[in-house]
């Protein structure tokens, strides 16, 4: 396991790397290396969307890619959506309408909830269920998750709370 | 403390019971910054792996560790050889081994453990760890354990329970006979924050701190103690944070391999399993065969069931013999039923471990009772709705166990208030899209290849259920919780301390709800959840709202009474007659009114309660006792669009009226039943563990199949609200019936949409596959 330094651009900071390996997952550099614990590994192959970043605005399964490939990228994770204890209009409304339990896939939803919002500002029903169907909740059946969403496109469309 | 001029309040206040504050941790879950277990660590700690065996069935013949103890960053390793204290752990009975020392019995069993600087290390250095295996012929066949005629895989032997249930007359006939085998596939509670801990031992190896998600730390606890040959109170857990658990981490998994290596090695040690391993290393839901065979006069009144239930437990006990007991005493379903004979059997194969998942037995059993029901409604010419109201049972009715219900139990009005529920406005197939086209994510099969949508048939099943509260059979259930108060200059805060598991089910909100309306004071105060105060028993059986929340209840009205006696001294009244209206001490005899923040704004009290639930029984050897504690009930109504070239399905709606008692959270009980009833979805169509010859073969979110957001339909709900009186607080449990029926009606569903067009599929197996709608 011959170990490699490099640099990648998280959350709009400047981050070495050191102490990886090549071939390691950004996931687990994020948290193992950097510290980084907001992205939550849950499957490792892509299928729950529980370690879902942007990676130049692209949205992407952090556990499918390798960290080194993320090099001169921007790469956003959770931790860079919003300040801690200043939550962004999608992380609110996720508390307010009741779209969290265990929250262990929270992160990931709200990075795609948001990547959702930016494309697509007036979802319906299907788009939403269709944008969000890779990421996995066990908790909550969707349905205060839905909720959350479209509460958050009539507030941003309206200028008020739907609520 | 000055009187106050207020009129009486009119509905709850915001924060109070019955109203929906958001959660506490909500902020630092959305934000990324809960800390759930598998984030926590440790200057300097290790990483452990667990060696698992590849083998159903075979016999240790060695072990050679040499390999691995030349890898660079190899700390520690462990065997059965290096456990202290006692050698197996369990929840019920202590049978399984915390690693096999001279026979594997399922694929998955750990033999080994170690440590390394490094997870990646660790994960090599179990490939070079050298295990010699004679193999041995594998017990998979539940009857075949049954007979007697395969040796004992076991020392405890083959058969973990059986029980008979006979009641009333067994000889008694109906004019109308229906029966049927149904068969229930195994589950896995797949929550999504794999199993994770880390063991920090005492200087000196005399102690341990572990931070494990968990649902019950006590009794984690004891278990972790026991193998270690620790003192309990040597052993002190702290809660992780839990990513779901549905009944998996009831059992123990990874706490004592933990200790162990961070014990051997004087250094913190975090163990996390990957989805790979999680689905070896917890028990499942179990699989169930369920042979039913109903009598009924003419007209559908129920006179007789004959069971016969079948539960695989895999290779260890865990809860198997209590899940066996939900399932065989609840046989009848939420039904009057004055006669049955019903034989129960949980046994020991070669297959993963089962215990706890949601539903606990009652799945099971519900889904051969509800298929039996739409049986019985056909044979005898009525409609599903009307053979369920005709024998429903309500509250006096007495169980095939020969327990009156003593509970609220509105049956009636759950079916009666689902069925005036709208059906979905979405005509068959989904509403085209604005061109007119077909919207292919409306069908069955979503975007992926579908039949003309000419051909999709939409049918309307019925499920209902009963589901036991709480611990049966003369367990000793309590839960316990401290409320301290303390006043300050800018009010009084109080402060809760329970070892209640949070799972994400919302206790953390739900405890300051219950002291704001207690107390009258609106800053509430968790302390860490650990086991530095009394057990709170397990997050589980639908027991923590009742439990501890008539632990936190119980203590908060210690303190109350405690501030009634400092006003009722400061203001000369009679502390006995005092009470609490919002945030007011009210005097009835004067009218006079004081602030609660304001009289307490000097005191300290700090009170601990237990809350115990009334004692059940042990059932004789005819299956007769009172052994449960309480009930609910629950009605689902499922729509769905079927393809029947294909096979494949659309769950398009789920109806649903439960009895909840009071809704002391509206949107976390909202939460609950859309939640469970995802599961229960998952259970009809998409969900089960497949095993060939002992070993997994979809241990992986690829070939698992979870319900997604595209699988999941809108649920319209009502809240059945009938305060329960032998409730604390009058609220029943709401985490297990949203899961139970709604399988069952969402089968009857396509049962239903199938006869539609001449296609008579039993659908006597969960879940349903494509196969069993196309090629049954």
């Amino acid at each position: 396991m011959s170990n490699e330094i490099f640099t990648l651009h998280v959350n709009g900071q400047a981050r070495t790397v050191r102490d990886s390996w090549l071939g390691e997952n950004l996931l687990d550099v994020l948290r193992d290396r950097l510290g980084l614990m907001g992205s939550k590994g849950a499957c490792e192959q892509g299928e729950c969307g529980s370690c879902t970043v942007l990676v130049d605005g692209h949205l992407v399964c952090s556990c499918l890619i390798m960290a080194a490939s993320a090099v001169g990228q921007q790469v956003v994770t959770i931790e860079g959506v919003a300040p801690v204890g200043t939550p962004s209009d999608v992380q609110q409304a996720f508390v307010d309408f009741g779209a969290v339990q265990c929250g262990f896939c929270t992160p990931g939803l709200i990075m795609a909830v948001h990547d959702l919002l930016e494309r697509t500002p007036d979802p319906d029903d299907t788009e939403i269920r269709e944008e969000l169907a890779g990421n996995i909740c066990r908790c909550t059946g969707y349905g205060r998750i839905i909720d959350a969403v479209q509460q958050v496109a009539v507030t941003r469309r309206t200028g008020r709370s739907g609520a | 403390m000055s009187i106050i001029d207020r009129p009486t309040s009119t509905g709850p206040r915001h924060g109070a019971l019955g109203t929906s504050p958001t959660r506490p941790d909500g902020v630092a879950k959305v934000q990324g910054a809960f800390e759930f277990s598998s984030d926590i660590s440790a200057d300097g700690c290790l990483f452990g792996a667990t060696l698992r065996s590849p083998h159903p069935h075979a016999r240790i013949v060695s072990i050679d560790l040499s390999a691995a103890w030349k890898i660079n960053g190899v700390q520690a390793i462990v065997t059965a050889e290096d456990v202290p204290g006692q050698l197996t752990y369990g929840l019920i009975s202590q049978d399984q081994p915390v690693f096999a020392s001279d026979v594997v019995r399922y694929v998955g069993e750990p033999v080994a453990a170690l440590a390394a600087d490094d997870p990646e290390v660790a994960r090599r250095a179990l490939d070079a760890i050298v295990v010699t295996y004679e193999i041995l012929p594998a017990l998979l066949d539940p009857e075949l354990a049954i007979s007697g005629e395969f040796d004992p895989i076991h020392p405890d032997g083959n058969v973990i329970r059986s029980q008979r249930i006979v009641h009333g007359d067994s000889d008694a006939t109906g004019a109308i006979v229906v029966e049927g085998t149904y068969e229930i596939g195994m589950q896995d509670q797949a929550f999504l924050g794999l199993e994770a801990a880390l063991a920090i031992p005492d200087p000196g190896g005399k102690g341990i701190e572990m931070h494990v998600a968990t649902q019950w730390l006590h009794e984690d606890r004891q278990q972790i103690a026991a193998c270690l040959g620790f003192k309990e109170e040597d052993v002190r857990l702290v809660l992780g944070g839990v990513g779901g658990a549905f009944g998996a981490r009831e059992d123990i998994s990874l706490q004592v391999h933990c200790s162990l290596l961070a014990l051997r090695l004087g250094r913190p040690v975090r163990m996390a399993y990957s989805r790979a391993e999680s689905f070896l290393g917890h028990v499942h839901r179990h699989p169930a065969k369920i042979w039913m065979r109903h009598h009924a006069n003419a007209d559908g009144s129920i006179v007789k069931i004959d069971s016969r239930m079948v539960f695989d437990g895999g290779a260890y006990a865990s809860t198997s013999s209590a899940v066996l007991i939900n399932a065989i005493t609840l046989a009848q379903g939420p039904y009057r039923c004055a006669n049955a004979v019903v034989d129960g059997w949980a046994v020991r194969t070669n297959h993963l471990p089962c215990g706890a998942m949601r539903g606990f037995g009652a799945v099971q059993a519900c889904f051969a009772y509800e298929s039996q029901m739409d049986k019985l409604a056909a044979a005898c010419g009525v409609g599903p709705l009307d053979i369920r109201l005709l024998n429903a049972m309500t509250t006096g009715d007495v169980l095939i166990t020969g327990q009156p219900v003593l509970n609220v139990a509105p049956v009636e009005e759950c079916l009666r208030e689902t069925d005036a529920l709208p059906l979905p406005d979405e005509p068959v197939g989904g509403h085209a899209r604005t061109d007119g086209s077909v919207d292919a994510m409306k069908l069955p099969g979503g975007a992926g290849r579908t039949a003309d949508a000419g051909d999709i048939v939409r049918g309307i099943g019925w499920g209902v259920s009963i589901k036991n509260l709480m611990y049966s059979e003369s367990f000793d259930d309590y839960a316990t919780a401290r409320c301290r108060i303390e006043g300050g200059p800018d009010g009084p805060t109080v402060f809760l301390k329970f070892a209640t598991a949070e799972v994400g089910q919302g206790f953390v909100t739900l405890a300051p709800q219950i002291a704001r309306s207690v107390l009258g004071i609106d800053r509430v105060e968790l302390d860490q959840i650990d086991t530095q105060v009394g057990s709170a028993g397990s997050t589980s059986a639908s027991r923590q709202t009742w439990m501890s929340g008539g632990a936190v209840n119980a203590a908060c009205e210690l303190v109350r009474s405690l501030i009634f006696d400092h006003v009722a001294a400061v203001h000369g009244c009679s502390a006995a007659d005092l009470f609490i209206d919002h945030t007011d001490v009210v005097d009835p005899m004067t009218g006079r009114r004081f602030d609660v923040a304001e009289a307490c704004a000097d005191v300290s009290f700090d009170e601990t309660a237990v809350y115990r639930h009334p004692a059940t029984s042990e059932i004789d050897e005819n299956g007769q006792g009172n052994c449960h504690t309480a009930f609910a009930f629950v009605a689902h109504r499922a729509v769905v669009d079927v393809d029947p070239e294909l096979g494949l399905v659309k769950v398009v709606q789920i109806a649903t009226a439960q009895d909840v008692g009071v809704a002391l959270n509206p949107l976390s009980v909202m939460g609950q039943i859309e939640g469970g009833i995802a599961q229960g979805l998952g259970m009809a169509v998409m969900e089960e563990i497949i095993q060939v010859d002992g070993v997994i073969r979809n241990g992986n979110f690829t070939d698992y199949l979870l319900p997604t957001f595209l699988d999941m339909p809108p649920v319209v709900a009502t809240l059945i609200e009938q305060p329960d009186p032998l409730a604390p607080l009058g609220a029943k449990g709401v985490g297990e019936p949203p899961c139970i029926s709604s399988t069952p009606a969402i089968v009857a569903a396509i049962r239903d949409a199938l006869a539609q067009v001449d296609i008579d599929a039993s659908l006597n197996r969960v879940p349903v596959r494509p196969g069993d709608i196309c090629l049954g």
